[in-house]
This record gives structure tokens, sequence and C-alpha cells, in this order.
């Protein structure tokens, strides 16, 4: 038998002998509810528990068992944890889909598939390593119906072998995946494992040049998904009321949460819990349960996804502009309407920013990090409460479910502010109050809780036109005073909201702008137009709308200022042409991405430099 | 001066409040509304059993029923939502604050229309609160259109017939999980108060559905919600008397006349059968009952339905005691040991 099936093309045998050490993109192809999550992430921890930085993104489809399903695991000894574009490295199991994902291939790039399927007959020009799998799982895996779950552990077995992935590794991952509980299943997928790279080890040749290296860069780190740590941020934020209605990709945040809760949260004194989780009838109910609940002094949140947004519209509104503190977690996916459910996209800025009817404005944070997705999270609350208004925690399915390394999350040290509340013996020394008066002129009334127990305590919460003293009002002065107020409170904002992060170059002439989860393609980016073109470009990630004057700043050091966009409509710039003078906004390029995969560097770079007539 | 006569001692209540802590602002609901009788019922209720008012939380959505919350209880804390989503956001504010007495006033449009998914997740989960659903078949705020209560051949003031069958919503929360369900006529005072006081002592969700009749839009002849079609056709269930924990009820109950209920606070509510059986625990025959009413075009008032057992919502989440909005830091930010213990499980 061969040894190896491929007939090496000229491109091919230019790689002879070179190697690509810890910097490389691995794709795995596979068919959904195959169970190849679990090899994936065992994959992925493997090559991180050897110190390499590594990112790991589920490209999967909105449906539970049966179609394509891709993870890309990207290795990089440089630290860019974004999406990369270019595939090094494919495992093709996925019998419907594996003659495309070959031919998608750049030259050179290596194919791990089962060996029924002769990929090797597509093309010469890549490395081909043929794995017979159902012959390979037979003998360790006896159960039959458990074949095709454990099938997927033997190409973690073969990659390792190849890629020069410690086999110790692999079943530490293994068994950190599998936990304590399910040591069984632990053993079983480590002898297929082992299978594999026995397989591997005595009838394959090694002739592509990935492989990695032990490297020091993830010591303490963590690997852990956007939706998860802003679950763990809203906990230490001390949420007490949640309200959810399942939705893609938003749903594992409270599921998450909910976890965390039942471990943290119940009173192991009396058993009782200190918070209130519901799964509501839709997402009306759960934004005004969340609603009812910050009126009556809850830190209260909900998560959601677009779809969720949109139907939340009236709801915002009344937050708004009868002033009720509120959590909402936008975990953005690919719109219009239903979408891609399972694709990721910035495509809900301007609707959030303005969402419903007649004049109204949101704050929103942007997180880019797992750090931050935790600290702005409890950032967020103190805001909401400290400004009496809903705020929009603006993630991404990217940032949401994909898994991500990251530092430890530092033990918020600020004290929690629940911000103008007054108490009864407050009431006694006031002698009263009237709401939405603005005593201290930063547009932010005090008000009381239901409950409080004071005969002056009450005021009557509406919708409806409002005067200072939460009257009934339709006039003319009245109704503009109150809107002023509001307007004013959002410039006040700008000093409170979380500041911008900037990285500069000497000499940078050109600037580019992003949020979230843009901000690993944006920062990859100026370093390739930097060494590729030796063009020095300066960065502003903004974490918050209303901007901060740091923008203007921005803009007017620099001669034109790309702005990175997910969605068609250029939604992030368009944010700025609503306040920014026209010398400034002319400084301003577009680059946009919304095909629902994570933006990568190249597409940046390739479009810099094309508007820059490099 | 020294001859003028000293003033009369101002009449309060149990905990020193007079009837005027327990009003709100004027109405501006028309002259003869059934709300508004509606609304002197709750300051007479709430002031006659001692209620504190700052310890009840008013909720509305939207509609002539919605506003009236302004027309009551002035000192207790108000929420006028929108329209239909009243119960999600007084679902919020008594699981953020479980000591709320919780009243919500609605509408038929309110609730049995655009409300109507809400008003059966509010009836499933149980939430302790009072619903009160002023009915009257139209939609006032917008000048007489038929709401989702209108019955089936019920007119509009221009003739129009209805011609599609109408929610009874006192079915709908005995069918869904209401435990405390009543119907009544807003121009019955006596039979009113009873019921709305024992929605007061009881602990779950009280619906009241109250024929509350629109005097410039339903009114006429030909409408099945207007006065003198409830004054021909209100078949009234039974005599109820509502007995306060600190009286004594140490009185012979007569047997077989009179059924009695123990309330949550330790109140009674005394049922005194008028020529028909009727239990009010037995949700069944109630559902039996309202459907053979209706048949007949009579509309049944009295305690449908009362359950004492059932668990509320905030039982089956296991809060703590106190009002969870309002606890400490160091109750509910989890300590840094937590927080590590988190971050080595992610390593």
């Amino acid at each position: 038998m061969s040894t190896l099936e491929v007939s090496p093309a000229e491109p091919l045998s230019a790689n002879a002998g070179r190697s690509v050490v810890n910097d490389f993109s691995l794709q795995i192809a596979t068919v959904n509810g195959s169970g190849s999550q679990t090899a994936n992430t065992v994959l992925m921890r493997s090559i991180f528990q050897m110190g390499i930085p590594v990112s790991g993104k589920n490209m999967f489809p909105s449906n539970i068992a049966g179609l394509p399903t891709w993870f890309t695991i990207r290795a990089s000894k440089h630290g860019y944890i974004g999406r990369r574009k270019e595939i090094d490295f494919l495992v093709a199991m996925n019998p419907e889909t594996a003659r495309e994902d070959v031919m998608k291939l750049d030259a050179g790039a290596a194919v791990v598939y089962d060996e029924p399927l002769k990929l090797n007959e597509l093309r010469t020009d890549l490395h081909f390593y043929p794995v017979p799998f159902d012959k390979l799982v037979a003998p360790v895996c006896p159960e039959a119906k458990l074949r095709k779950l454990v099938r997927n552990m033997i190409y973690d077995g073969v990659v390792a072998w190849l890629l020069a992935i410690e086999m110790d590794e692999v079943h530490r991952a293994l068994v950190k995946q599998f936990g304590k509980r399910k040591a069984k299943a632990a053993e079983l997928n480590w002898g297929a494992a082992q299978a594999g790279f026995d397989y591997a080890s005595k009838t394959l040749t090694k002739t592509d040049p990935c492989r990695v290296e032990r490297m020091n860069a993830t010591a303490g780190k963590i690997i852990i998904d956007g939706n998860a740590a802003c679950a763990l941020g809203a906990m230490f934020a001390g949420v007490t009321v949640v309200t959810w209605y399942p939705i893609t990709p938003s749903s594992s945040l409270v599921e998450t949460l909910i976890g965390y809760m039942r471990r943290f949260r119940v009173e192991p004194e009396t058993g009782k819990a200190t918070y209130a989780i519901v799964q509501a009838e839709d997402e009306l109910a759960s934004i005004g349960m969340a609603l009812g609940a910050g009126w009556a002094g809850a830190r209260a949140m909900t998560a959601t996804a677009g779809p969720g947004i949109s139907l939340m519209s009236e709801f915002i509104g009344l937050g708004y502009y009868a002033e009720v503190p509120a959590v909402i977690f936008d975990v953005e996916r690919v719109g219009p309407s239903t979408g891609l459910p399972t694709r990721t996209q910035q495509g809900d800025l301007l609707t959030t920013a303005f969402l419903s009817h007649g004049d109204t404005k949101h704050p929103m944070f942007f997180p880019c990090s797992m750090e931050e997705c935790f600290s702005m999270t409890i950032e967020a609350f103190d805001f909401a409460e400290r400004f009496q208004t809903p705020v929009f925690i603006m993630t991404d399915l990217d940032l949401g479910m994909n898994n991500w390394m990251s530092d430890p999350f530092p033990y918020p040290e600020k004290p929690i502010n629940r911000g103008k509340v007054l108490t009864a013996e407050d009431l006694d020394r006031l002698g009263g109050f009237s709401r939405y008066l603005d005593v201290d002129g930063d547009g932010v009334g005090y008000r009381t809780l239901p409950g409080t127990n004071h005969p002056k305590a009450s005021y009557f919460t509406r919708g409806s036109g409002h005067n200072e003293h939460a009257q009934y009002t339709e006039r003319e002065d009245d109704y503009i005073n109150n809107m002023d107020r509001l307007s004013h409170k959002f410039q006040v904002m700008r000093a409170h909201v979380p500041a911008p992060v900037q990285e500069t170059r000497a000499g940078a002439r050109i600037g580019m702008i992003a949020i979230g989860s843009s901000d690993y393609a944006a920062r990859e980016s100026c370093d390739q137009l930097q060494a590729e073109y030796g063009a020095p470009v300066d960065y502003l990630r903004l974490r918050a709308y209303p901007f901060t004057p740091h923008l203007e700043e921005f803009i007017r050091r620099h001669d034109r200022v790309y702005v990175i966009d997910q969605n068609r409509d250029a939604q992030l710039l368009m944010l700025m042409r609503m306040e920014l003078e026209p010398d400034l906004i002319a400084r301003l390029r577009s680059v946009r991405y919304y095909g629902g995969l994570p933006i990568d560097a190249r597409t940046v770079t390739d479009d810099v430099v094309k508007q820059e007539g490099k | 001066m020294s001859t003028a006569a000293a003033p009369p001692p101002k009449k309060t209540n149990r905990i020193g409040l007079e009837v005027l802590s327990y009003k709100g602002s004027r109405t501006t609901l028309c002259a003869g509304c059934g709300h508004n009788a509606v609304s002197e019922r709750v300051v007479e209720c709430f002031y006659e059993l001692g209620v504190q008012p700052w310890q009840v939380a008013k909720f509305s959505g939207i509609g002539c029923s919605s506003k009236s919350p302004a027309y009551f209880l002035g000192m207790s804390h108000g929420f006028n939502a929108v329209h239909g989503r009243m119960p999600a956001i007084a679902t919020g504010a008594i699981l953020a604050n479980s000591n709320l007495i919780g009243l919500g006033v609605t509408g038929d449009g309110d609730t049995a229309s655009i409300g109507l998914g809400q008003f059966m997740h509010l009836v499933r989960r149980n939430i302790p609160m009072i619903y009160i659903i002023e009915d009257n078949g139209v939609y006032g705020l917008t000048k007489g259109q038929f709401s989702a209560t209108a019955d089936l051949g019920s007119t509009l003031k221009t003739g129009t017939p209805n011609d599609l069958p109408p929610f009874d919503c006192c079915a709908l929360a005995l069918k869904w999980g209401a435990t405390f369900v009543a119907r009544s006529f807003s121009g019955d005072k006596k039979q009113l108060q009873a019921i709305l006081k024992t929605a007061i002592s009881h602990r779950g969700l009280s619906v009241i559905d109250v024929v509350s009749p629109c005097v410039t839009f339903n009114d006429h002849q030909g409408s099945t919600k207007s006065y003198s079609y409830m004054k021909d056709h209100d078949l009234v269930l039974h005599e109820l008397d509502y007995v306060p924990f600190r009286e004594d009820i140490a009185v012979e109950i007569p047997e077989g006349d009179v059924m009695d209920v123990q309330l949550h606070d330790g109140s009674h509510l005394r049922i005194r059968k008028l020529g028909r059986d009727f239990d009010p625990t037995n949700r069944l025959a109630a559902l039996a009952a309202i459907e053979d009413a209706e048949a007949k075009g009579e509309v049944l008032t009295g305690v449908l339905y009362v359950n004492t057992a059932k668990p509320t919502f905030l039982e089956l989440l296991n809060l703590a005691a106190e009002p969870i909005a309002t606890l400490p830091e160091s109750r509910v930010r989890p300590s840094r040991a937590a927080l590590d213990e988190v971050m080595e499980e992610l390593r």
C-alpha cells in the first residue's frame, strides 16, 4: 500500500524543507450532530496547553443534525486570534462538502480525509493524508451505535501526529472535556485518538510544512466564550432579575448564567435564591419583566438577538421615556428578518441606537474581548442605574459563541453603585421629591422604589406625557422641557461611558476605527499595512455609544480614517456622520464585510490598500 | 372662640389613616362610567382593611380602564405601562419585591385582545396580585370599536352587530391556573366589595372580571354590556360576606347554607347559597356554570373559584424572603474565592 497519495506538482516541491511553526489555520469539516464539537475542542485545547496562542471558530448551520459544520482553529505565535481566511490544513470528514472544501484550498495546503472519498484525485497541488476511519474505529469502539461519535476522535490522533501536538496534552484536554463524571467516555475516546495517532505514525509520511512547537504564551490564561463571560459579569454585578426568551446566539448566555447562579447565588443557610430567572413567553414579555423589575429596584437584565431587539422596540421606548434602568444584551446575528441565525454580524447598531418610535437614543457598550464582556457588563449595570435608562451591551455571535483565550477576569473592586434612589430617611429629611426634576444638572432625577415605607415615596410612572412631578401633561412647555432634559442626560453620558482605546504609530497619517469583534482583524491589519506596505496606521477602538470627544480628536489628527463595519450599510460610520462636522465626515472611509463570517485582517488590508491607491 | 364646638374627630382606619389617604386625583373618565365605581370600591376596601397604601403597587396598560389607577391610592406607586403588556411589568416588579401588594387594572381590549398572551401567561404563573378587568366590551378611548369580549350579536351604537364569539376572561383564568376567579358588576357595590377584599387577602393571582358599562359607547339598546342589560341578566350566584381576620368569627355557621373559606391572611370568605348548589372550590363546575349561563344569555356573578393551596410563582422560584431588589452587595456579589474557583475551571 502506498503510504502517500500525493503526486507532487511544482508548487509542492517548492515547499519541501520549509517549516511553518505555530502559524496556521486548521479547518475541520464535519456534519452537525456528529459529536465533532468535542474532538474539535480537545484539539484546540491541546494546542493551547502547549502554550501557543489559539482561537476556535465554529461555523454551524441553523439546524440540529445532518448539515455541514466547519470548525477552524487558528494557531498564531504572534497572538493573532481573529479569523484567518486562508486554510492551511483541512480535515475533510463531510462527504457532502469535501469536494468543494478541497477545491477552495490554496496550493500547498494539507488535507486529512476519509479514504473512501478519494479526494486525492481532485488536485495534485495539495498534501493528501488518507485515513480509513471506519476501519480504525471498529476495534476501539465495539458498540456500533457509538462509532459515529467516537470516529471523530480519530482525527485528533492523526492531526496530533501530523502537527506534532503532544499526545499527553491531548489526553489532558480530553479528560478535562469529559470531566470526572464521564470517565468511561473519556477512556473510549482516548482509545480512538491513540488509534489515529498510531495509524498516522506507522502509515503516513509527513510532507506539509505545518507543525506546532511548545511556547509559553498561554500560561495562566483561560478559554471561555463571550456569552459565558457576560453571564459571569452579570452575576458579579449583582443581577437579581433575569428574563429571557431563547434565541440563537444569545440563549447560552442565560443558560450559563442559570448554572452559575445555582452554584453561587443560593444562600447555603436558607437554601433560598437571591435572584429570579424567568423564561418569558416572548421578547415583549422578557423586556417588560426586566423593566418592571428595574422600576422596582432590581438589577434587571435580558439577553436576545436582532429579532428580539425588534420585538422589544415599544417597551424600550417606555424605558427611555419613563426612565427605567435595565441591561439588554444583544448578541448580534445576521439580519434582516430571520437572516442567517448562526452567522455573525454587527448589524443592529442603527436599530438599537434609536430603538422605538419618537425621539429616542440609547447607550450601547461594545466589548471586544472576554475580559471586557465581563467587566463592561458590570459597568453597564452601574451605568443603567446611574442614568436610569436601558443600556445595551452589543456583542455578536463571534464573540458570544466562539471560544476565546483570555487572561483571568479581575474581581470587581468598585462597590456596586445603585444610582439616585431616595430612602424613607431621605424623604423625611427632604419632605418630598419630584421624580423628573433635574436637581443636579446632569439630567437625572431622583427616584424612589415602590414599597418604600414613607407616605411621600410614591410617584406615578407612565409612558404618556409627564412633567417634573411625574404628573400627566399634554402641555407644550412641559413636553419640550422633558425631552430636552432627556437629550441633556444623553450628552452627559459621553463623559461616563467606557472611553476608547488607542494605538498609535509614528508618522501615521491614516487612521482606523473599529468596535467589538472587528478589533482582531483591525489590529492585525494595521500590522500588515505596516509590515507589507510600510504604511503606519493609528487605531482607535470605540467602546461605547454615545461617542466620547476622543472620536473627533482622532479624526482631526488624520487625513483619512477607515471605519470598519460588519454590516452592509456602514452603520457605525452612519452613527458618526450624524454628529460630526462636514470636514470630519469628509475624512471617513468605509471598510465593510457582511458575509456572515467573522471579519478577517486580509479583507481589511486589501480594502484599505485599494482605497489608498497603493 | 370658647363657645365654638371642638371639630368632630376625623374618622381613621386601624392604621390611623383617613379615607383621603386612599384617594387619587380627580377622575377624567365620563360621568357615570362604571370604572369610576370600581375606583371607589378600591378606595373603600383598602381603607377599610387598613392596608398601607405605600405597600401597594398599581399597574395598568392602555385604555380608559388603565387610566383609572391615577384616580385611587395616590400614595401608592403606579406604573401605567404599554397596551396589553401590564402583566410583564407587574411580574417583574413583584419578582423584584415580593412584599408589594400588586394591583392591576386593565380593560377588555387590553386583556382579551392585544394582551391576551401576557394575560394567559400571568394566569399560568399564578403571580400573586389582583388583576381587575373593567369589562365593557368596547374600546372607549378610540371611540367605540368592539373588543374581544363583546358578545355575539351585541351591537355597536351604529347598530352593527358583533359576529365573532367573545372570550370569557373568567373561563380563561379558570382553565389555565388563576387561584381566585370572580365576576362582578360595577353597579353591585356590596358584591364587588366582598370580592375585592377577598382578593386582597388571597395569596395568588386574583382575576376579577367586572362588567363596567361604557356610558358613552356601549350603553344602548342592543348592547349586552349596558346597565339595563345587566339589571335584567345579572345572575347572582350567592351572597358574599368577607370577615377580616381581626373580627371574631366564632359565630355559628348554619350547616349546608353557608360555606366558609379561610384566606391566606386569616380572614374568611363566607358564601351563602342562593337557591342553587354551587361549590367555588370545584373548577370544572365553575367552567360548566359559566358555559350554562352564557347559553342562557345570563351573566353569572360572584366568586367562581377559589384555591388557597396552589403555590405561587414566587414559591416555585424559591425566592429569598426579603425583596431581592434591595439585598445588600454582600448577598448579591459572590466572593473573590468564587471568581477564582470559576477561573480555575476555565484554565
